[in-house]
């Protein structure tokens, strides 16, 4: 038995070896197990910090969701939120181009939105109001996307910490409109004025219509990314520059084309947030939501239709996490301990998925 | 003036903290945005140590070196827990980095920010708000003999230990990249991790180091700005700093030595905002925004002047696994 085990001394225990293909229930059974993992985790962390019940804590992280009907709404318009921002990066992110900007871009499609409001609010009538806003939204927070892009398409400028330097940017462009074009009510106060006009309509009620535009838009997204020659042209330049040179697809085009599209979608729920939702513009309207949405689009594996589903995952934590916080006087913070522990197991969890351990044979004989 | 030039060095010490941190974490091809969290970690951690001394010793028996090394070890051992959780993930997982980075920040700053609002209530205390003053003053002892130099003394050596510390880091770490045989090897890891293999550098050993080490050194930038800038704990106080540290990284072509000048210019823009007199809220904010402005022009012009020396570290975010070419 010695023997053989110094001999065998230099061969590792496992190697590491990268999985061809994973059958798709397998590798929601990986993630479903790295859910259940985290919540076990999250459960012991909860007990020890907080000497709470653990099953009355999960009582509570499901009423934040579904208590009423009020409250599911409510969190159903989150998710539509924050997957419109998923569906922003996505196509970006399929072609490699970090896009770490969607926070920044989105708020320059609320500033802009909330600026074309404030300035011709009382000139125009709702419904070319509404088209100008939308128009400027888009306008705005294209720009904002396609700046990094252009710079990236023609001297490779890093991407990722581009767009994140953008991001502060538009939070002190905001400031700085804020108190330059004097939208505050009381001068010095940093309390901005609530739109008057340029609400969007209710169907149904306040939440409907922002979930269902961002529902069509999932669908368009995914049919785009999948069944159209520009969808195509995304994957064949994530995949390898060089092929994608090869059979002739311009890849400074499809780089700036993507570009304009992610910030516009970015701009979509920028004009959804001020008319919809806030009602007003501040540096934090995006509310962290394009930092998630890297998150959120990547744990879906760039698939929209799944990001409903991780989406739903990171909102139903959100609103749970914030009922337990306020059902038993934590610090509201809590929520984002609990969000954290959840993304980092799903993120090792993909390690199992993409690859798979191998064992020396003679490790399995001894066990 | 002096007290422009200090204000603009006590905000300077965090961002080059964070600064160093990162560049040698860049420099093994790690693009780490988990250092706003592991920031928060840093400083939470040591206000966790400092407030369990106090209490363990209760007032009468603080000893200033014990202290100040509880502090300095349980923030260091904070931080390096939250590189090791990044690193874990990211070299041996081969995860994503930019994801892991972003939900390393957002469990950080709620790790920082939940322990910051209840800590005082979980160990059973009355009053919500922790005070550090006992334990930060010995964070603050000048060098004693700053008094007798005037305005020189002021304007150089009136700060504590640790802002000393900060910019001895900065040059003993641009010095291991730059002269010596480890730094060579670390800079070959994030350039091309294949060939550094192939040539017989430990790559994942260098990755693990290289990130753990950062994050500490990061981590100890929230512990400056706890203990000798504001001596008392605020929730979300610590603010954007960290990402000022990613953005000092590029304004400071991934050079320590560069970062110490970049992280007084960043300071000082910052104390312009403050002390100058008469000047609008509108000019703040332009000032405010400055830091971010700078480094993505000065992202663009090294990327178009295209000089090897100044880029980002080649391999910088993409993970490596040796069986894949």
């Amino acid at each position: 038995m010695n023997e053989v085990k110094t001999e065998k001394k230099r061969e590792p225990l496992f190697h590491i070896v990268k999985r061809n293909a994973i059958p798709f229930w397998k590798s929601w059974l990986f993630r479903v197990v790295a859910i259940v993992a985290a919540v076990v985790v999250c459960s012991v962390v909860t007990v020890i910090m907080t000497d709470l019940n653990p099953i009355s804590v999960w009582d509570a992280m499901f009423k934040g969701s579904f208590k009423n009907e009020m409250k599911t709404w409510w969190m159903l318009r989150e998710l539509a939120l924050l997957l419109g921002v998923s569906l922003a990066v996505t196509p970006a992110f399929k072609m490699r181009f970090w896009n770490c900007g969607a926070e920044g871009q989105v708020l320059m499609g609320a500033l802009c939105s909330y600026a074309t409001i404030m300035f011709c609010g009382d000139k125009m009538s709702y419904v070319p109001l509404m088209i100008v806003t939308l128009v400027a939204a888009l306008l705005g927070a294209a720009i904002w996307g396609v700046i990094p892009a252009i710079f990236f398409a023609f001297f490779k400028t890093n991407e990722t910490l581009f767009t994140l330097m953008m991001n502060y940017v538009a939070k002190g462009l905001i400031t700085f409109c804020v108190i330059f074009f004097a939208w505050e009510n009381v001068y010095g106060s940093g309390k901005v004025n609530f739109i008057s006009t340029g609400i969007l309509p209710m169907v149904y009620n306040n939440e409907f219509l922002i979930i269902l535009i961002i529902a069509i838009m999932t669908l368009f997204m995914y049919i785009y990314l999948n069944y159209t020659k520009q969808g195509y042209e995304i994957s064949v330049v994530g995949e390898s520059e060089n092929t994608a040179n090869y059979i002739g697809i311009n890849v400074k085009k499809v780089v700036i084309r993507t570009m304009l599209i992610s910030g516009a979608i970015c701009g979509i729920v920028g004009f959804l947030l001020v008319t919809g939702r806030d009602y007003v513009v501040s540096p934090e309207s995006a509310a962290g939501r394009g930092f998630t949405a890297i998150m959120v689009s990547w744990l879906a594996k760039f698939n929209p239709i799944f990001m409903i589903l991780t989406s739903f995952l990171v909102v139903f934590f959100q609103f749970g996490t914030e009922e337990i916080t306020k059902a038993f006087g934590l610090n509201e913070y809590f929520s984002d301990i609990l969000i954290g522990i959840v993304i980092l197991f799903i993120i090792g969890s993909e390690f199992f998925i993409n690859y798979r351990l191998k064992f020396r044979k003679g490790a399995k004989e001894v066990e | 003036m002096t007290v422009f030039i200090q204000g603009a060095i006590r905000q300077a010490m965090p961002l080059l903290f964070g600064a160093t941190g990162e560049i040698l974490t860049e420099k093994s091809g790690n693009l780490n945005l988990g250092i706003p969290g592991i920031m928060y970690v840093g400083a939470i951690g040591g206000v966790i140590g400092a407030t369990l001394y106090e209490r363990a010793v209760t007032s009468a028996g603080i000893v200033p070196i014990m202290a100040v090394m509880v502090t300095m070890l349980s923030a260091m051992l904070a931080s390096l827990l939250m590189g090791l959780i990044y690193s874990f993930l990211v070299i041996t997982l081969r995860a994503n980095q930019n994801v892991t980075g972003l939900a390393l920040t957002t469990f950080g700053i709620g790790i920082g920010n939940f322990f910051g609002g209840s800590l005082n209530k979980l160990l059973g205390a009355e009053s919500a708000s922790i005070s550090l003053g006992n334990i930060s003053k010995y964070f603050k002892m000048t060098p004693p003999f700053a008094d007798n130099l005037g305005w020189f003394g002021e304007w150089f050596f009136s700060y504590g230990f640790l802002t000393y510390l900060g910019i001895i880091i900065a040059i003993i770490a641009g010095y291991v990249l730059s002269h010596t045989r480890v730094g060579l090897h670390l800079r070959a890891v994030g350039e091309n991790p294949a060939t550094a293999d192939a040539a017989g550098i430990n790559v994942v050993k260098y990755k693990y180091f290289a990130t753990c080490i950062g994050s500490v050194i990061a981590g100890l930038g929230g512990v400056y700005y706890i203990f000798e800038y504001t001596a008392s704990w605020s929730n979300n106080g610590f603010g954007d700093r960290g990402w000022l540290a990613i953005a000092l990284v590029i304004f400071a072509l991934w050079k320590p030595g560069i970062g110490i000048v970049g992280s007084l210019i960043f300071g000082a823009l910052y104390m312009l905002g403050i002390t100058t007199v008469g000047i609008s809220r509108t000019t703040k904010v332009v000032y405010e925004m400055l830091p971010y402005l700078a480094t993505i022009v000065i992202l663009i012009i090294t990327s178009i002047r295209n000089k090897k020396e100044n880029h980002p570290p080649a391999s910088l975010g993409l993970s490596y696994f040796r069986e894949e070419r």
